[in-house]
């Protein structure tokens, strides 16, 4: 789970899924603590999804939230 | 005078050949083989002591024949220490690195020794020795001890060091900063750069990137709801007092910490070392760089069937490839000896 995604691509993570940022890649401070919960568990569940999957290149897994 | 020691295999130690191969280590007062050619070119120490082993004694008792060497230099004065040169010979090539990165690590004292590109001992432990690029056969001998003499002499003498290409051993993977001769600040060095680069014309790079070595892709996990998934991270998370001192940039160390009885991850127990970026954020929650909390959540749910105790933690900031790599390896054996079966990795 990184925000810079071209570094992660570069470095050779195999499965990405995009962050929001740098300081904070789960939660941005400035909205509502539920907001933020429910950005985290949604990115983490598709990490946790990504798992799962067979890729045969590196891959860039699409969040929604 | 300072004084240097040379390490020798049982071939150029004059004890014999291959049938001699299991030779137990000895120490000798004065110069061996070719101790005598690198005496004749060091300007600034004498050789004072030949150490011969066997390369197969190294090979197959390790354990013992670094014993029995650091115990031969327990009371021994010596300033630097040199191993072969190796040529191509692989075995000869591991010694002279196992007993260059010992020596080091027990005396700190500057290790040298030369190897051939070939030698696996190069991607061994050019990390930690200085290991200069030497030729395939011992025909070269007397011109790869030369080298190794020269870079001796300058480390004892305390010259200023150029990096590695320019002084001849294979990179370490350890950056300096350093002040350039020319004065030209770095502002005018990258425009000229992106000039050359611009006009198709060649330029050198002063960052240059390590050739990365792929890892391949994990098989996908069958089944999540059996699955037992750490977390780890770059983003500097520790507890609060920083227990394994894991350095703010170019990080070194790495940390694992029990998380087995944490629902969350509190701010105040947990803050972030990273100098990276402005640490407020993750210090008034440390979940947002360490996701226990949805973990806890996805566990409850059984979309997976545990969180692993421990999470791992280092800092990904000015951390060199070689150190990230290494760090890497030493994280997934504990994960591995543990049964992990998948990983979330956050970096910042």
């Amino acid at each position: 789970m990184a925000n810079l995604i071209p570094v992660a691509k570069t470095v050779g993570a195999n499965k990405i899924v995009p962050t929001i940022s740098i300081p904070y890649p789960l939660g941005d401070p400035s909205t509502t603590k539920e907001q933020q919960w429910k950005l985290r568990y949604h990115r983490v569940g598709v990490a946790l999804d990504a798992l799962t999957i067979d890729v045969k290149e590196q891959t860039i897994f699409p969040v929604k939230i | 005078m300072k004084k240097a020691i040379l390490y020798l295999n049982q071939f150029f130690g004059q004890i014999g050949g291959e049938d001699k191969a299991d030779f137990a280590p000895v120490i000798n007062e004065g110069q061996i083989g070719p101790a005598m050619e690198l005496n004749k070119n060091l300007e600034n120490a004498e050789v004072t002591h030949t150490i011969i082993c066997g390369d197969n004694f190294m090979g197959s008792n390790e354990e013992e024949a670094l014993k029995t060497i650091l115990e031969f230099l327990e009371n021994k004065e010596f300033d630097i220490f040199f191993a072969g040169p190796a040529f191509q010979a692989g075995r000869y090539g591991n010694a002279c690195g196992v007993i260059c990165k010992a020596v080091k690590e027990k005396f700190n004292v500057p290790v040298v020794s030369s190897m051939h590109v070939e030698n696996p001992g190069v991607e061994m432990f050019k990390k930690d020795v200085y290991i200069f690029k030497g030729g395939s056969s011992a025909a070269k001998m007397r011109k790869d001890v030369k080298v190794m003499a020269q870079f001796g002499d300058k480390l004892l003498s305390g010259k200023k060091l150029l990096p590695a290409d320019e002084e001849g051993y294979f990179p370490r993977g350890i950056r300096h900063q350093v002040w350039l001769e020319s004065e030209k600040p770095a502002s005018e060095r990258v425009v000229e750069m992106l000039i050359k680069k611009l006009n198709g014309e060649k330029f050198e790079t002063e960052l240059p990137i390590p050739k990365s070595d792929r890892v391949a892709v994990a098989p996908p996990i069958n089944d999540l709801s059996k699955a037992n998934i750490a977390l780890v991270n770059t983003g500097g998370i520790v507890p609060v007092d920083n227990p394994d001192r894991i350095q703010s940039a170019s990080a070194t160390r790495w940390g694992k910490y029990d998380i087995s009885k944490m629902e969350i991850l509190q701010a105040g127990q947990f803050k972030t070392i990273h100098a990276g970026f402005d640490p407020a954020a993750a210090d008034a929650d440390p979940n947002v760089i360490l996701p226990l909390d949805v973990m806890r959540a996805y566990e409850k749910e059984g979309k997976i069937a545990k969180v692993h105790e421990y999470f791992y933690s280092t800092v990904g900031t000015g951390t060199t490839q070689a150190e990230a790599a290494r760090m890497g390896q030493e994280i997934s054996e504990h994960l591995r000896e543990a049964n992990v079966d998948g990983v979330i990795m956050v970096s910042t």
